[in-house]
């Protein structure tokens, strides 16, 4: 086996050395009764391996090979070649949590960069390390939201928000004593402002808006912020599209006390959903209370800058049952692609990525409000992605020109959230006005075979 | 800040290739005009269609540097890194083995990384698939029946975990109030309880470092949900008498919760299932090898007993009659969501991929890791005490009981070990042995690697006794000196900013 390192002559000398006779005796603490040898196939070889991935990987039609729209918290955007060729390397890929910053100062260095990136972007005072993705990024900002209301047992979500981060919450919320109140949207797509005003009381710790909401449309972060002021409540913006960082107002000067939401736009591939990469950003008077890792800049014995993991007496291998959080593990890797791509493309390479999306966006969105058989059910301003009410179920309809090459978008009937002729359409700087052409033609056709 | 410039004329006899020992901040090295990035040109009209008071100024402060420094920082970035490809990095508990790459090369697969998990399941068939061969592995090797692959990572398996327990026995009438853990388990199994609703009682190990069976007896009310157990515990004990345990857990109702963390030192071997566990997450960055990069991505993957299949978390994969695979949301008494989309299915790529290259040979991974492991126990014993002699599998926790004579501890110890060109071991955990030092040195470590620690660590014996300051003062030679945690924690400085 070619991951073990120990010959024949070797291992006799080293049982020698314990004083044993055969690893087997190593294992007298288990039971006999429980020991049985797994059912699986023969060892397989790399060349095999390659056969059985590959003929595994070529049944799913990938985003390099199609006119490619799905969206819905997940977008395919560009990454530099060599961003994935870093990642790589062995002092990257094969090292783990910088626990010992003597050996670490790379991964600790990157993370600080990483934080910053995610300040500069959201217009917070400081960030952490990273976090899983997304939804339980949410849940983890509302938790902090909640520690820092000391007693306030309600949270206001927007129903915008995408409706697996809804239903993290929900899980995470179940048996915590706190209530979730979701606020509807209104008829332009956006959380409705004074519902959203009116749900909000004295015992409501956070009131939280997505956007770009689910829906696509561009929301205020302003009239969440200041829903949430009114009764003393934090104001907690989620991004699940963080391309729209670089061209969006950014939550901080808006008011917000915490952003968080899915950074996987910035820099990591799809992954099939995961792994991707959770972030959470907030304001310095809020930063003893934020969870998950955080790197600070300090020295080392002789004066030199240094950066080492801070406040780890927050983080449960210490406060154990009394910890903020129960995560241990980030996501350090993704957070070090999204460190190459933000200092990659950086001040003016994130705008333009942002602003073509949106261009695209909305010359495909014209077109395809142009189609008899098509409309568009919100008015409101959109970054990169919007909602479609077609002429038939959208599922069938999706899955049919999946099979012509085109990924057209995603049905809402997927989240069992909306009417099922319903379907979001996401466009980023991957797409050619070729492809979205080829898409409304497709579209066009579907409408006139009614 | 501009880069230091080492003022020392290199000589004769100098290292040939200085390590670097500073990096200017990627934001440090920005310049007006240089672009690190290409795009086409935009082939539709140019257009903003957002009110202005929703838009953003240019993002101050954003970097201007080109692919070269890039590619320049990061690798020398990356140098100030130790990485297993380097050698032995026994951080005991986090099971930092070697890191295939045939496995990083099929997780790179276009039809698995540029996949979209909301893609039709018609033209998703193989992602679907290849998560269904991972559970029907995971479900071998545990003995148990069904396997979440959902969890991000070990402690949000931890939290799946009990969430179900707690599902179930709500279902029964009473979700019970309590959850067992003992104090030598991980933090995050309290951390999880905490956040599942339980509250924790803590019970105190045996003086063998084990389970004491009539503490247990004790605590095990119809209160009590579930005794969360991990085998082998965190000195790297197995737990003899776990099927007496189980059964003490079950004749009171409750669930035995198995924190499979050191799932590597018996896989292939022993099956939970067959000890009574009702529930165990498992990390596949330790057990299969899925790359730690750094501190994640993980995976926690959590296989489950028949009675706990209805709670598992939202939507479950399922193989049809006609041998085509979905995903089931269907499931009204699930626990619901934990996050998005399926999980980290990078990481699943990469374990079946693991799992496949040892097939049927897996145990060879659990026996090499408990040879290890007992190999370095055997070498140093009798310069290190251990407060705990009962057999141990794959990992081996000394103290500095010793050394602490002279006035040195773990910590010191851990930090002269990078000198001698060695990550150090966990220090100060599991929190029941004072000084704790926790080494784990995997499978993946020949005999001259073992031995040359080994080496290392008596030599540290030696020069505790004769000069404890050079350990005192540890390290010497990385990149930085000991750096100033403290200062760090007093004046929080969390990120850069412009003009500073």
């Amino acid at each position: 086996m070619k991951y073990l390192p120990v010959s024949n002559a070797d291992r006799a000398e080293m049982l020698a050395a314990i004083g044993v006779s055969s690893v087997d005796q190593l294992f007298a603490s288990i039971p006999p009764s429980v020991r049985q040898d797994p059912k699986l196939p023969p060892p397989l070889s790399e060349i095999e391996i390659r056969r059985l991935f590959g003929n595994l990987a070529k049944k799913n039609a990938n985003a390099r090979e199609t006119a490619f729209f799905l969206g819905a918290g997940l977008y395919h955007h560009y990454t530099s070649a060599i961003a994935d060729q870093m990642l790589y390397r062995s002092e990257w890929l094969t090292s783990y949590t910088p626990y010992q910053p003597e050996v670490s100062q790379g991964t600790l260095q990157s993370i600080f960069e990483f934080q910053t990136h995610v300040c500069l972007l959201t217009g917070q005072d400081v960030a952490n390390a990273s976090l899983y993705e997304g939804a339980s990024a949410l849940v983890e900002a509302l938790l902090m939201a909640e520690r820092l209301s000391r007693g306030r047992t309600r949270a206001v979500l927007s129903q915008a928000i995408h409706p697996e981060y809804r239903e993290t919450v929900r899980t995470y919320f179940a048996n915590l004593a706190l209530d979730v109140v979701e606020v509807p949207v209104g008829p332009d797509g956006a959380t409705d402002r004074r519902a959203l005003a009116a749900a909000v009381d004295e015992k409501t710790f956070a009131v939280a808006v997505q956007s770009p909401n689910f829906y696509g449309i561009v929301e205020d972060w302003g009239a969440a912020s200041a829903a949430a002021h009114a009764k003393g409540a934090l104001g907690i913006a989620v991004v699940a599209e963080a391309a729209s960082l670089a061209l969006l107002a950014p939550p901080g000067e808006k008011g917000i006390d915490i952003a968080c939401g899915e950074a996987q736009s910035l820099g990591v591939p799809m992954h099939n959903g995961g792994p991707i990469l959770g972030f959470l950003a907030c304001r310095t008077a809020h930063e003893r209370q934020i969870p998950g890792r955080l790197v600070g800049q300090t020295h080392d014995a002789e004066g030199r800058r240094a950066f080492c993991l801070t406040l780890s007496t927050r983080e449960q291998h210490i406060r154990r049952e009394k910890a903020t959080s129960n995560i241990c593990t980030n996501q350090g890797l993704m957070a070090l692609a999204a460190n190459i791509h933000m200092s990659l493309l950086g001040k003016h390479g994130l705008r333009e990525v942002a602003k073509q999306s949106h261009a695209k966006a909305e010359y495909l969105k014209g077109r395809i409000s142009a189609l008899p058989a098509y409309r568009l059910p919100y008015p409101g301003p959109t970054f990169n992605e919007f909602l479609v009410e077609g002429p038939r179920a959208a599922a069938p309809m999706i899955r049919d020109l999946a099979g012509r090459g085109i990924l057209a978008g995603v049905p809402l009937s997927r989240f069992g959230a909306g009417p099922a002729n319903r379907f979001l359409v996401a466009v980023t700087e991957m797409n050619t006005r070729e492809e979205m052409d080829r898409l409304v033609s497709a579209l066009s056709e579907i409408g006139r075979e009614r | 800040m501009s880069l230091e410039v080492e003022e020392k004329r290199p000589l004769p006899g100098d290292p040939l290739h200085p390590e670097p020992r500073h990096e200017p901040l990627v934001f440090e090295l920005s310049g007006e005009g240089k672009v690190g990035y290409s795009l086409p040109p935009l082939d539709v009209p140019d257009v903003t269609a957002i009110p202005r008071e929703l838009l953003r100024p240019e993002i101050a402060g954003e970097t201007e540097v080109t692919e070269v420094e890039v590619a320049r920082h990061f690798t020398r970035l990356s140098r100030l890194n130790f990485s297993i490809d380097q050698g032995l990095y026994p951080l005991g508990s986090c099971t930092m083995k070697h890191n295939p790459r045939i496995n990083e090369e099929m997780a790179r697969l276009p039809g698995f990384a540029a996949v979209h998990p909301l893609a039709p399941e018609e033209v998703s068939q193989g992602t679907l698939e290849l998560a269904w061969l991972l559970e029907k592995a995971l479900i071998e090797l545990t003995g148990l029946s069904r396997v979440t692959l959902q969890p991000s990572a070990g402690a949000q398996g931890e939290l799946a975990g009990i969430l179900m327990v707690r599902a179930a026995l709500a279902k029964e009438g009473n979700p019970r109030k309590i959850v067992l853990i003992p104090d030598s388990a991980h933090g995050t199994n309290p951390a999880s309880a905490h956040f599942a609703g339980y509250t924790v009682r803590e019970l105190k190990s045996n003086a063998r470092g084990t389970l004491d069976l009539d503490v247990l007896e004790k605590a095990m009310t119809e209160e009590v949900a579930a005794l969360m157990l991990t085998a082998p515990n965190t000195l790297g004990i197995f737990e003899d008498r776990i099927l007496e345990i189980a059964e003490i857990v079950h004749g009171k109702g409750g669930y035995l919760y198995c924190d499979g963390a050191n799932f590597n030192s018996f896989v292939g071997i022993a099956k939970p299932g067959l000890m009574g566990i009702d529930v165990i997450h498992m990390n596949l960055h330790k057990t299969f090898s899925t790359p730690h990069g750094g501190g994640g991505p993980g995976s926690g993957p959590v296989a489950v007993c028949e009675r706990l299949v209805p709670y598992l978390p939202r939507p479950v994969i399922e193989r049809r009659p006609d041998g085509t695979y979905g995903l089931d949301f269907e499931r009204p008494d699930s626990i619901g969501r934990l996050r998005t989309f399926l999980g980290n299915y990078g990481m699943f790529v990469r374990a079946l991929a693991y799992i496949a290259s040892y097939g049927n040979r897996i145990g060879e991974v659990a026996q090499g890791a408990v040879l290890n492991a007992n190999y370095i126990r055997a070498g140093l014993a009798d310069l290190y005490h251990l407060k705990y002699d009962a057999p141990t599998l794959h990992e081996i926790v000394f103290s500095d009981k010793n050394q602490a004579e002279h006035g040195v501890h773990n910590g010191d110890i851990g930090k002269r070990l990078m000198d001698y060109g060695f990550h150090p071991p966990t220090i100060s955990f599991p929190l029941i042995v004072h000084g704790a030092l926790m080494i784990e040195p995997t499978e993946t470590e020949g005999r001259a690697s073992l031995d040359a620690f080994i080496h290392a660590m008596r030599e540290i014996a030696r020069e505790v006794e004769e000069d404890p300051q050079i350990v005192l003062k540890a390290p010497h030679t990385t990149p930085v000196r000991r750096v100033d945690e403290v200062a760090a924690a007093r004046n929080l400085v969390l990120r850069w900013k412009p003009g500073s």
